[in-house]
């Protein structure tokens, strides 16, 4: 499944998150940067790069970025993604973002989105500016070389470019119905 | 002859299996990792490399995710959702510091192949 280009347009959605309530990228209008990042629980490879989305978030956040992190897997396939365990690890780890389910895959779907993580990340007009991995080191913090999407939003705030635009994501695949 | 230095010991005979799930991109960089490790503690490499490539396998396999390696018939790791959870996932381990990686730590390896040499000479 091809993802969504570079420059295309943000495809909107409603999601309801855990704390039940519905989330649209149209909400944080007023971001200059958001992320739509695919994500899920129970993936090594989305929890060995959760607590740097966290970080990353939370250090942006008085520049105005939001991350929204959606998870599309099939929940009777990975129970520990179920909507009940969403809400728990996002408590427990006090996301400072909103985690929100995808239900019927539509999302993943129409960003073309096939793993977990997988970043797609927005400048103010939400034309797509970055598309992969959050860094280039999934297993090792302290041995990153390359941030990607920190490098990617400090240039979109300064209304330069990515110095890297698009990556291979990594991760878990996407658990399909 | 230092006991505790690889060649002192015979070269001991380990049974390794190498279980993986294409779909999972960590099992390359965790098969050049297992051989490093044999290659530093004088261990003649023989790994058996299993693909598994359905749940039934993963089942048959009693595979708890990608990478899982199997010295002598244990694993080198508990998996960190407990045992009896089979099927075709990346697999989370959990390395010293306590964070979450999806392949084993080169330390980890290395207590594994140590382990396994102690109990064929014991």
């Amino acid at each position: 499944m091809e993802s969504i280009a570079l420059d295309s347009r943000l495809i909107s959605f409603s999601l309801k998150g855990t704390d039940s309530k519905l989330h649209r990228p149209e909400d944080y209008g007023k971001a200059p940067v958001l992320g739509v990042i695919f994500t899920c629980n129970h993936c090594p490879y989305a929890q060995a790069w959760e607590a740097r989305l966290i970080d990353i978030q939370r250090t942006n956040a008085e520049r105005g970025v939001q991350f929204l992190l959606i998870s599309s897997n099939d929940a009777s396939k990975v129970p520990a993604d179920s909507f009940e365990q969403m809400q728990a690890r996002a408590a427990a780890k006090e996301y400072p973002f909103p985690y929100l389910i995808d239900e019927t895959q539509e999302v993943a779907k129409a960003y073309g989105a096939t793993r977990t993580p997988e970043v797609f990340l927005f400048d103010r007009d939400r034309v797509l500016r970055y598309h992969g991995a959050p860094d280039d080191n999934y297993e090792d913090p302290r041995a990153v070389q390359h941030a990607y999407l920190r490098q990617a939003i400090d240039a979109l705030l300064a209304d330069d470019a990515p110095p890297v635009a698009a990556t291979r994501p990594v991760g878990c695949t996407i658990k399909w119905k | 002859m230092d006991a505790s230095t690889p060649n002192a010991l015979m070269t001991p005979t380990m049974r390794i299996e190498f279980l993986y799930w294409r779909e999972c991109p960590s099992h390359e960089t965790a098969l050049a990792r297992l051989y490093d490790v044999l290659r530093d503690e004088g261990v003649t490499p023989s790994v058996e490399l299993v693909h598994v490539g359905t749940e039934q396998e993963a089942a048959r396999w009693q595979f708890p995710g990608s990478p899982t390696i199997r010295i002598d018939g244990n694993d080198i790791a508990e998996p960190p959702e407990g045992p009896g959870q089979f099927g075709l996932t990346c697999r989370a381990y959990r390395t010293d510091d306590g964070r979450i990686s999806p392949l084993p730590s080169t330390e980890a390896l290395r207590r594994a192949v140590r382990a396994a040499r102690e109990r064929a000479h014991t």
